[in-house]
């Protein structure tokens, strides 16, 4: 495999359950218990999971809105070597070269602008805290780049306030934000599942076109599996805190292994990406793992849990062919015996 | 996709205004004359909201009422209308105050002190026999041609000590919820922004100054030094600001805090000076204009208390006006000399009052656009 444009091991991210005032915490939330994926350049990974099993965590580790717990985030530096870096390690001064690199686009096209700034307020203050250019000049980026989300002519838009555009335009907004500073990473956190069923593609459409036009990798948070089959090279399948599968696209949803991943493929039967899915019941279901056994996650609620998952370890990720990787005991002999 | 802005229908006057301003936003130059039109813009919608208020209209209306009485005297000094002989509030007087005929009907003799009570009130006429007719200088004088509101009892005019009172009260209102605001964004939003034991370190100076109660830290305070009117405007400002402002406003800045728009912020780079200088400041700006209404309120009354006990070192106010009136004994006559006690309550009264409206009406306008969306 060649040089990962970013590689995440064993990451990990535990939230104290508040005990009460002054009370050292005794429990804790595991939102993210241990994963591990790459991401190559280029290429976009879906992650996958219902509400509550930590993606948005995963995401916000990456771009360093949060600390992770234990673990690392390695990420390629190209100007250096070849070496990739741990992001927990990049010294203050460096900071701002890093936010060049890796940006993010929230769900809530409501809440991600200042309901006080102007479009051209809002896109322009990545340059603007970077010191890049003159005023004219990120002018002039902020209009190309407004016209290149599909909001022209630009000067309709520079100077508009957020409550004088519609959910879709401000997600436009907010990617180009988040492009300006022509990145290599970006964390999409569900962008188009706040917005309404009829643009949604259209977010999608242009999202993919960037994609192309920056070269841009996106971690594509979504719950819906047609999304990340829509949007991503390939899919992490995710369940309280661990991943449960990761593999290219067709070959998670044409070939499903994991229980999971089986329920949620049978919970979308159309890939339609306006069909909003129920919440996954396999067998009733914890929602938070509050200081979980050393078992399977999904024990609980998986219909084919046995003996070697009650007294084994959780599962680790295992590589069944061509980079389709499944954390289940009872994979191979499912495959052999089926 | 293609609703653009939800623009209610106006009437044509503001659809022409907003429509000259767009124009002016496309062919503005520079980014500021935009940003001008852009705040005009807000300024004008916020007003539209604000002025379905009939209550908060009528404290503006009482507001303009004094400030012009507050204006007035420079201009009637400036032309020559008032001479400031007569006419200045603390340094003028009256040289030809009027007087009235009495008639001396009996000679009255005070029991405990044996002098003669119609001889003093003759101003030193002691030969004046039973039939006599004499002049009675009035001071205190009662309203008339020359003093609209009537004399003071050393001959100065009322009204002219009112309209420097409705100056000072400006001048301290507007310092005191300056110096309220800027303390309140600012303890506020540090404390919301870097929590833990910068934030307890606030909010516990805070609880401390809203335990203490102000008037008493105010008496306190000025026993020591000799208060001017700007000490009192900033004591006041730092006490409600560190105060209940900035608890207020904490908690206004840490929902704001967690908004995306924060974290997008954060993730360009942004330094922390930043995130609370361009994000969470002026989102919780327009609640602290709301306290400044409050705080020109509660100064305003400090200031008439202070001044009523004594104990503020100022030249003229209307706590001071009272007060005058007060020592000379002139509060307790039941309205005989009403012209030194009305005026100046009734202008405490009003114009805190005023400020406490338009705060009301603000209130109406700030809080729903930050509740909504
Ligand atoms: N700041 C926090 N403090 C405490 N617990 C948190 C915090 N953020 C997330 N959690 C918990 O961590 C778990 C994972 O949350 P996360 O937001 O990552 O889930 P998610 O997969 O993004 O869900 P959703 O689809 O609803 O956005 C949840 O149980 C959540 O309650
Ligand atoms: S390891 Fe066992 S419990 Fe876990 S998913 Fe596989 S079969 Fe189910
Ligand atoms: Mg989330």
């Amino acid at each position: 495999m060649s040089q990962p444009l970013l590689k995440v091991e064993n990451l990990t991210k535990l939230f104290p359950v508040s005990k009460g005032f002054l009370r050292t915490p005794t429990d804790f939330i595991h939102a993210v218990d241990g994963i591990n994926f790459e991401i190559q350049p280029g290429e976009s990974l879906g992650l996958v999971g219902e509400s509550g099993c930590g993606k948005s965590t995963t995401g916000r580790m990456l771009v360093k809105l949060m600390e992770a717990s234990s673990g690392h985030v390695l990420m390629s530096d190209k100007t250096h070597t070849d070496d990739l870096i741990d992001i927990a390690n990049i010294p203050n001064d460096q900071m701002k070269r890093f936010r060049r690199r890796v940006q993010m686009i929230f769900q809530d096209p409501y809440e991600s602008m200042n309901p006080r700034r102007t479009v051209f307020e809002t896109v322009s203050e990545p340059l603007t805290v970077q010191n890049i250019g003159s005023l004219k000049e990120r002018e002039e980026r902020v209009s190309e780049m407004l016209r290149l989300v599909g909001l022209a002519p630009p000067d309709a838009f520079l100077f508009r306030y957020p409550h004088e555009l519609s959910g879709g335009q401000r997600q436009r907004v907010a990617i180009a934000r988040a492009l300006v500073l022509d990145p290599s990473f970006v964390v999409a956190d569900e962008p188009t599942s706040m917005l309404d069923v009829s643009i949604r593609i259209s977010i999608m459409d242009l999202m993919l076109k960037l994609a192309d036009e920056f070269d841009v990798s996106y971690l594509y948070i979504t719950h819906d599996l047609a999304v990340a089959r829509y949007m991503c090279d390939r899919i992490a399948v995710m369940y309280l805190g661990k991943i449960v599968e990761i593999g290219d696209t067709e070959e998670i949803l044409g070939n499903p292994q994991h229980p999971y991943t089986k329920a949620l493929l049978s919970a979308v039967p159309v890939p339609d990406p306006s069909f909003k899915r129920e919440e996954v019941e396999i067998l009733g279901g914890i929602t938070k793992a509050i200081n979980p056994p050393s078992e399977c996650r999904f024990i609980e609620r998986c219909p084919w849990a046995k003996d070697v998952c009650r007294t084994s370890d959780h599962p680790p990720l295992e590589d069944k062919g061509d980079g389709h990787y499944v954390a289940c005991h009872l994979v191979e002999s499912a495959l052999t015996s089926a | 996709m293609t609703d653009l802005g939800q623009r209610a229908p106006e009437p044509d006057l503001e659809a022409n205004a907003e429509a000259v301003e767009s124009q002016e936003i496309a062919k503005a130059q520079s980014l500021w004359q935009i940003r001008w039109a852009l705040l005009r813009r807000s300024f004008r919608n916020n007003w539209k909201l604000f002025r379905r208020n009939r209550i908060g209209i009528a404290g503006l209306v009482i507001i303009g009422f004094f400030a012009t009485l507050a204006i007035a005297p420079s201009i009637f000094f400036a032309t020559g209308f008032w001479s400031t002989s007569v006419y200045d509030p603390v340094t003028g007087l009256e040289p030809n105050p009027p007087s009235q005929q009495l008639e001396i009907v009996q000679t009255v003799t005070d029991p405990n002190t044996q002098i003669d009570i119609r001889q003093v009130l003759v101003d030193g006429r002691i030969n004046g026999n039973i039939g006599d007719v004499i002049d009675v200088t009035l001071q205190p004088a009662p309203p008339y041609g020359k003093h609209w509101l009537g004399t003071d009892p050393l001959g100065r005019d009322i009204l002219s000590q009112l309209m420097y009172g409705a100056k000072a009260a400006f001048g301290l209102g507007i310092l005191a919820a300056t110096v309220t605001v800027l303390i309140g964004t600012v303890v506020g939003s540090v404390a919301a922004f870097y929590g833990g034991k910068i934030d307890a370190f606030l909010m516990r100076l805070a609880d401390l100054l809203i335990m203490v109660p102000g008037l008493a830290i105010l008496i306190v305070i000025s026993a020591v030094v000799r208060f001017q009117l700007w000490h009192l405007a900033v004591v006041i400002g730092i006490l409600s600001g560190f105060g209940g402002v900035a608890i207020v406003l904490k908690s206004q800045a840490l929902a704001v805090k967690v908004k995306p728009f924060v974290d997008a912020a954060r993730v360009a780079g942004g330094s922390n000076a930043r995130l609370i200088v361009a994000h969470i400041i002026p989102n919780v700006m327009p609640l602290s204009f709301l306290y400044m209404m409050f705080t020109v309120t509660s100064a305003i009354q400090s200031e008439a208390t202070l001044s009523f006990i004594g104990l503020l070192n100022v030249d003229m106010s209307w706590g001071l006006m009272i007060q005058l009136a007060n020592n000379q004994g002139y509060l307790l006559q039941g309205g005989r000399y009403w012209w030194m006690v009305f005026p100046a309550g009734l202008a405490v009264t009003f114009i805190a009052m005023a400020f406490f409206l338009v705060g009301r009406a603000m209130d109406e306008v700030v809080n729903p656009r930050l509740r909504k969306r």
